[in-house]
């Protein structure tokens, strides 16, 4: 039972590698790129069938991201980079549980001794996949929140030269934008690690029937983190979004 | 002691300890959100989903402590 904390690496494009973690999250991409084609061609006013199904989907996202922001039309700006946060890492995630993934592996490389390097890995069991999602997501904060108050605003956020406390408020404040890359990229990565992890773990001890709980578990943490992520990337955008200089009636989650 | 056997205890120590917090920090706020709705049962959906929120956040720190102790393991 080899449990390796960096996605293995299967095969290279000129000097670039592949690892086995990009492979599944590009056939995740590829299932919803094709989901997308199915339920958009012959639109109709009276949806039926897969346009249906997408459309409830996606109603459902667009109420959610709405109860957090408020205003509609704000909401539409922004719903495109959270729907495809959520849409992506739930499939990311799900995909990681379909038997194969982790256990189908061609290659048995001797590194020493003899490895099996299986071909597929959860998409987010991938620091690297994890930290780009994060990062991606705290650059888009910043971008919406420039292009929603000004760049002057904004930046008075972080840097208040209006008495020395509120410096340091501002400096904390700054500290606490990049400590959300970690936090968002560990929390996704620690999570769904963790779940292969526990899979392989009790699929090694005791193969039949006792996994099955433990992939109810993990259906619903993977379903959970996309959900947090999402979430926290609307009550961030909304934080970024709001004028803090002027009385808001609703006081946004300051969150850390 | 050996190093393997002083990695596997640290590896258990730090998931272990690690957790105790993120324990304490979701079972109270669990108990306070509950707590909320019980006084309130129509405010349940909005008790609710600052209440998912902060118990991701709560455990987002357990697996800190988690990927420190895989780390430790297998790196």
């Amino acid at each position: 039972m080899e449990i390796s904390l960096a996605a293995e690496k299967i095969m290279h494009i000129g000097s670039f590698p592949i690892t086995n973690a990009m492979l599944t999250s590009w056939i995740g991409a590829a299932i919803l790129i094709v989901i997308s084609i199915l339920a958009t061609r012959k639109m109709k006013m009276i949806p039926s069938g897969w346009q249906n199904t997408y459309e409830t989907v996606i109603e459902m996202l667009l109420n959610m991201a709405n109860s957090v922001i408020g205003d509609m039309k704000a909401t539409k700006k922004y719903f495109p980079l959270v729907a495809t946060l959520f849409l992506f890492i739930i499939s990311n995630n799900w995909l990681g549980l379909i038997p194969g993934v982790g256990t189908i592996g061609l290659h048995e490389t001797v590194h020493g001794k003899d490895i099996l390097v299986p071909l597929f890995r959860s998409g987010n069991a991938d620091l690297n996949m994890t930290l780009a999602l994060a990062v991606t997501t705290v650059l888009a904060i910043q971008i919406f929140g420039i292009a929603a108050i000004g760049a002057i605003k904004y930046g008075k956020k972080f840097l208040n030269f209006s008495n020395p406390i509120m410096f340091i408020v501002g400096l904390l404040e700054l500290i606490g934008e990049i400590s959300r890359i970690i936090s968002f990229s560990f929390r996704l990565f620690g999570n769904v690690f963790a779940g292969e992890v526990l899979l392989t773990v009790i699929a090694f001890i005791v193969p039949y029937i006792a996994p099955l709980p433990f992939y109810g578990l993990e259906i619903f943490v993977g379903f959970i983190q996309a959900l947090v992520f999402t979430m926290l990337a609307l009550v961030f955008i909304k934080s970024a979004i709001t004028d803090h200089e002027e009385h808001e009636e609703t006081q946004p989650a300051h969150a850390h | 002691m050996s190093p393997e056997a002083m990695s596997s205890i640290a590896a258990a120590a730090a998931i272990a300890i690690g957790a105790i917090g993120p324990a304490f920090a979701i079972g109270m706020i669990g108990s306070k959100g509950l707590e909320a709705i019980g006084r309130n049962p129509e405010a349940a959906g909005k008790v609710q989903g600052p209440m998912i929120l902060a118990i991701a956040f709560a455990e987002a720190i357990s697996i800190y402590a988690l990927v420190v102790a895989l780390i430790i393991k297998f790196v």
